[in-house]
Order: structure tokens, then C-alpha cells, then sequence
């Protein structure tokens, strides 16, 4: 196998696993400073996509577009903060994933009222159009590397912003006992409807960076929510560390596991069957990678005993 | 206010009510409507059992809804097309057996379901809550990916299943079919809820370390009830696979699994009847909702946010103004 094909792949799976991470930051952040499982979380990855391509098609510049999202996106995190979520911190996980639930139903409808059922194409800015030239002959696009770079940023960004700020002092302290902070004087409710708007805008954010390489269309946020559940349940619930690590491992195995099986069937079969079993077995290997990480850590590879 | 026995009674008399009348005035539409809602709330009284009763929060439960309907697919098609399942070592052929077909579709889900329960109940919370939404997607992405029995496109069945003695293409003989095993299902799972078993589940919902100090195994106590209401689902799948004569990847799809859960909370969770009430709210939104706007998952989502957020006993609870049985 070529060299430069593997090292193709390899950079795929780094962009999706970044990808993931976009989505599982806030995903975890939220679990893990309020206590809420956010089904709808894909919804504000979808809106992101959203507000990005019609703002690109309406202006004609693809940052614009992507400013638009991750404003939209948060503001759309508030709005149902404030509306919604809010009234669901002291209710169980059930209350929870059945009102997010129906904030997706209305999220996806009212989306496919206003924009129409059929997808919108968001264009690659001409700058980052072409491919860029990496060392050992590998021709790699320069968007999908853009997004690993900005991923990567955010990562370092999120990881700034917990360690060694003042809000980020107050995210962990929210996470480990928030009637005590409360009660030392911070805003819980202020504190809250940040860290979600922080998690939207991540969300947002991706929606808008992915929606340039696929279709922006209704329901395009659900796989990438359930991917981004398998990351945080692998990498520990709450720990954005562990959702690093998760999203990279699950878009290493997802994409490489894509390439590479079909491959190794093709070794001792002949090649429809190889191709068959190989890619059905492809599309379940993250959630047996999931599956293994559970036999061994119950609660994921940073997740501590809650 | 009403008395919640009564108001099982008045219910159950209802739904047997409006299809006989429907059949009497040649009404076709309202007795196949009639049975959707009987076969979902089938669904419905199978999660009811993990989720009202063992308070296990499963995203998952379409799979063995849709492992079910996979069941009868494939056994009907083979039937259909006279291809045996398998010759080597033995011969296995398909069949066009309702009860034959039901046992099969119970037994693959229960397998499944104690599959993926005895790795999903390691853990608790949120975390039960994902993987078996993981879970279910996983057999999701097979049953698109897998092409032998339609893939993306799913399978149709051209002829309803026969049962002895019965013409299932009679709407009102198949309603009445489908109706009895969901009076018998939900007679079976009161039963089950005032066992030693029932009662045994219930307290893990409750109390797990008390459970655990008069010497229960919450742990095994509850994947024998995700087992059980795994099958009821597998059980509601391939009756609803033979509704539609057709099953697809779409009756595994996690959206399934939170329709099941959604006729649950809109009847009130833990209630015997509540899959039936919510099951009929449901089907009736889509039905005149659907003929007003085609965006009517818009209000479906506005009313189950408003259930979640005002009336956490659901429309049973409403009723009887009686606690809710969930914690």
C-alpha cells in the first residue's frame, strides 16, 4: 500500500476525530458542570451549518458566514437556555433527554420550514481551495487541513481557558459542588448559560467548518451527536481531556477502519465479500472499540467515579 | 377524580369501541389507524417495563423493535422467494407462520437485548442513557450497510403472514389479532409488576444499595427486565413489520426509539395504559395535524416539551391526579 494514501487517510481520521472534538467539548462541558444530557446539541451543530451557508450565499464571504454561525449558534444556546434548559438541571436524565428530544423535533422542522427540505451547498473559500504539498510527496487539501489546525486551536484555546482563567476556575468549581459556589457569591445562572452558549458556538462552529465539505441539510447533526455520545462515553464523561483523546480515537478507528478492513478481508476473500463484510463491519467498529473500552473503564479512560 | 382502574377499563373499552363501530360503517382508514396505535403501544408496554418499572432509561429499545421486524423480513422473503435461509449443515427455510415468526423475532431480540443490556448495565446514569443509544445506532449502520436484505432500501413483504384460522388481510381480523396480544401483553406485564419480580425491580429503581442489602442483585435484577422488554418490543416490531408488509433501516433508527419512549411520557411512565393513551395521542397528532401542516412535529415537539416541563404524569397522571410513579 502507498505510503501517501495511508498518510491521507491518517489526516482524515485526525480531521474528523477534531471534528468530533468540536462537538464533544461542549457536549461534556455541559454534562459535567450541570449535570444535563443535551440530545439537541445537534441541532445547534445544524444551525451553525445553516447560518453559515446562507450568510456565505448572501455575502459572498465564507468568514462572514462563519462569524454568523458561531454568533448564531450561541445565541441560539441561550435562547434555550434561558427558555428551556434551565427549568431541567434539577430533573432527572429522563426529563432531560425527553425535552431535548423535543427541541430537536422543533429545531429540525422549524429549520426545514424556513430553509425548505432540500440541502444547501456551502463553497470552500477560493484561498484554502487548492491542495497544499506536505513533506514525503503527500498532496492533502488545504480546507480539511484548516480544520485540524483550528481544531487543534480550540483545543488549546478550551484548555487555556479552564486552567488559567477566571472562568475557567469557576467551571471547575462548578463541576465539583455548585450549591458551594453558589454560595460563595457566583452567579450559577450567569455561570450556566455561558458554558452552554460556549458549547453551542463550539457546535455551531462545526456545523459551519463540516458543512463546506458535505451538504448542509436537515437532520445532519444527529450522526455526529451519537458519534460525539460514543466519544464522551470512551473518553469519561465531563473531562474534556478525555474528549480529546475519544474524538480523535473514534475518527482514527472510523476512518481507518473504513480503509484498511475491506483491505485486510480482501488478504482471504474474494473481493465483493470482502468489500460487504468489510464495510458492514467498518461502520461498527467504533461502537465495538466503545463496547471494549466499557468491559475494562465502566467509566471511560478519564472519567472519574461519579 | 377519577380512579385509575376505571380509567384502564374505560380506555380499553374504547379502543375495542371505535374500530367495531368503524367496521360496522365500513370505515377501513380509522381500523388500520386503530391498529398502528395497538402495535406501537405493543412497543410502548415493552419499554414501559425497563423504563416506568426498572427505571433503565434505554435510547435503544428500536433495535429490538426493528430486530423483530427484521425477524419476519427476513423469513417472509425467503418464504416469498422459495430460498432456503441456509442448506449447510441443515436446511432452514423461511416461513409465512405468524406464531412461527413471533417466537423467532422474540428469541433474536432477547438475545440481542441481553447482549447489549449485560454491557450497558455496568453502567448507570447518562451513561446507560448513550450506550444503548450507541448500541442501537450500531445496528442501525448495519442493517444499512449489510446488503443482503435491501440495505438502505429495506425489504417489502407483497402478502400479510397467515395465522390459523384467521384472515389477516381482513383489516378488522388483523386488528382484533393485533389487539388481543396487546390486552395479553398488558395483562402479562401487570401481573409482572406485582411479583416478587416486579416488586424486586422496582425497589432497584428505588433504592439500589437497600436492594442490594437484603441480598438482591440489582445488577441481574435488571437485565432480566431489559431481556423481557426487549422481547415485548421484538414482538412489536415484527407484528408492525407485518402492518406495513415492509421493514427498513428506519425502524431501527434512534428516532424510533425516542417515539417509543415519547407514547410512554405522554401517557405518564410506569401507568399500564400509558403506551396505549400515548401510542393513540400520537398516531391522531400525526393523522389530523399531518392533514393541517406538514411541520406538525413542530406542535408534537411543543406539546411533549410542555408534558416534560408541566405535567410530568403524563395525561394518565392529568386524570387520576395521582403521583407519578417515577423518580
Amino acid at each position: 500500500m502507498p505510503l501517501a494514501l495511508f498518510a491521507e487517510q491518517v489526516l482524515n481520521g485526525l480531521q474528523f476525530g477534531v471534528m468530533l472534538f468540536l462537538m464533544s467539548a461542549g457536549l461534556t462541558l455541559v454534562f459535567g458542570v450541570m449535570g444535563l444530557i443535551n440530545l439537541a446539541h445537534g441541532s445547534l451543530y445544524m444551525i451553525g451549518g445553516f447560518i453559515c451557508a446562507a450568510v456565505a450565499a448572501f455575502t459572498g464571504s465564507f468568514l462572514l458566514g462563519l462569524g454568523a454561525a458561531l454568533a448564531g449558534a450561541a445565541a441560539a444556546g441561550v435562547l434555550v437556555e434561558t427558555l428551556v434548559i434551565r427549568r431541567l438541571y434539577a430533573r432527572d436524565h429522563l426529563d432531560q433527554v425527553l425535552a431535548t428530544f423535543a427541541l430537536i423535533l422543533i429545531f429540525s422542522e422549524g429549520t426545514r420550514w424556513v430553509f425548505g427540505s432540500f440541502p444547501l451547498f456551502l463553497d470552500v473559500p477560493d484561498l484554502l481551495s487548492g491542495p497544499v504539498s506536505l513533506p514525503l510527496g503527500i498532496q492533502y487539501p488545504a480546507y480539511r487541513l484548516m480544520i485540524i489546525v483550528v481544531g487543534l486551536l480550540v483545543a488549546l484555546g478550551l484548555y487555556l481557558l479552564i486552567t488559567r482563567t477566571r472562568l475557567g476556575i469557576r467551571i471547575r468549581a462548578g463541576e465539583s459542588d455548585r450549591e458551594m459556589i453558589a454560595a460563595l457569591g457566583v452567579d450559577i445562572a450567569w455561570l450556566y448559560t455561558i458554558v452552554f452558549a460556549l458549547g453551542a458556538a463550539l457546535a455551531g462552529l462545526a456545523g459551519a467548518l463540516v458543512g463546506a465539505i458535505q451538504s448542509v441539510q436537515i437532520g445532519m447533526g444527529e450522526p455526529v451527536l451519537i458519534l460525539a455520545f460514543v466519544v464522551i462515553v470512551i473518553g469519561g464523561i465531563g473531562s474534556v481531556k478525555g474528549a480529546l483523546i475519544g474524538a480523535i480515537l473514534v475518527g482514527m478507528t472510523d476512518t481507518l477502519g473504513r480503509f484498511l478492513l475491506p483491505q485486510f478481508f480482501a488478504t482471504f476473500m474474494e473481493n465483493t465479500s470482502a468489500t460487504t463484510i468489510g464495510s458492514s463491519l467498518a461502520s461498527m467498529l467504533i461502537y465495538i472499540l466503545m463496547a471494549g473500552v466499557l468491559i475494562f473503564k465502566p467509566q471511560g479512560l478519564f472519567g472519574g467515579a461519579s | 377524580m377519577i380512579k385509575e382502574t376505571d380509567l384502564n377499563t374505560a380506555i380499553w373499552l374504547l379502543f375495542l369501541g371505535v374500530p367495531l363501530a368503524a367496521w360496522q360503517m365500513g370505515e377501513i382508514y380509522t381500523i388500520t389507524l386503530a391498529t398502528k396505535i395497538c402495535v406501537l403501544a405493543l412497543a410502548g408496554v415493552g419499554l414501559n417495563i425497563a423504563l416506568g418499572l426498572g427505571g433503565m432509561v434505554s435510547l435503544g429499545h428500536a433495535a429490538f423493535f426493528g430486530i423483530g421486524g427484521y425477524a419476519m423480513g427476513i423469513l417472509a422473503s425467503h418464504a416469498q422467494s422459495y430460498a432456503p435461509i441456509m442448506e449447510t449443515p441443515f436446511l432452514i427455510e423461511g416461513t409465512k407462520s405468524m406464531p412461527v415468526i413471533w417466537v423467532l423475532a422474540i428469541i433474536m431480540s432477547g438475545i440481542a437485548a441481553l447482549a447489549i443490556g449485560a454491557l450497558s448495565l455496568r453502567t448507570n446514569g447518562a451513561y446507560f442513557i448513550m450506550i444503548t443509544l450507541a448500541f442501537g445506532q450500531m445496528i442501525y449502520f448495519f442493517a444499512i450497510s449489510w446488503p443482503a436484505y435491501g440495505g438502505e432500501d429495506g425489504l417489502s413483504i407483497y402478502v400479510r403472514n397467515d395465522f390459523p384460522g384467521l384472515n389477516t388481510l381482513v383489516p378488522i381480523q388483523f386488528f382484533a389479532l393485533c389487539f388481543a396480544i396487546l390486552t395479553a401483553v398488558i395483562f402479562l406485564s401487570s401481573r409482572l409488576e406485582h411479583s416478587r419480580f416486579g416488586m424486586a425491580l422496582q425497589a432497584t429503581r428505588q433504592n439500589e444499595t437497600r436492594t442490594q442489602a437484603v441480598g438482591l442483585t440489582p445488577y441481574k435484577i435488571r437485565l432480566i427486565a431489559f431481556v423481557i422488554s426487549g422481547m415485548i418490543c421484538g414482538l412489536a416490531g415484527a407484528v408492525s413489520a407485518d402492518l406495513n408488509r415492509f421493514v427498513s433501516p428506519t425502524m431501527l433508527s434512534w428516532h424510533t426509539s425516542g417515539e417509543i419512549m415519547i407514547f410512554v411520557i405522554l401517557g405518564g411512565t410506569g401507568r399500564l395504559f400509558a403506551p396505549l393513551v400515548g401510542a393513540a395521542i400520537y398516531i391522531m397528532l400525526e393523522h389530523f395535524l399531518g392533514g393541517v401542516s406538514d411541520y406538525w412535529q413542530i406542535f408534537l415537539g411543543l406539546l411533549l416539551l410542555m408534558v416534560v416541563l408541566f405535567a410530568p404524569g403524563g395525561v394518565i397522571g392529568l386524570l387520576t391526579k395521582r403521583e407519578a410513579a417515577h423518580d
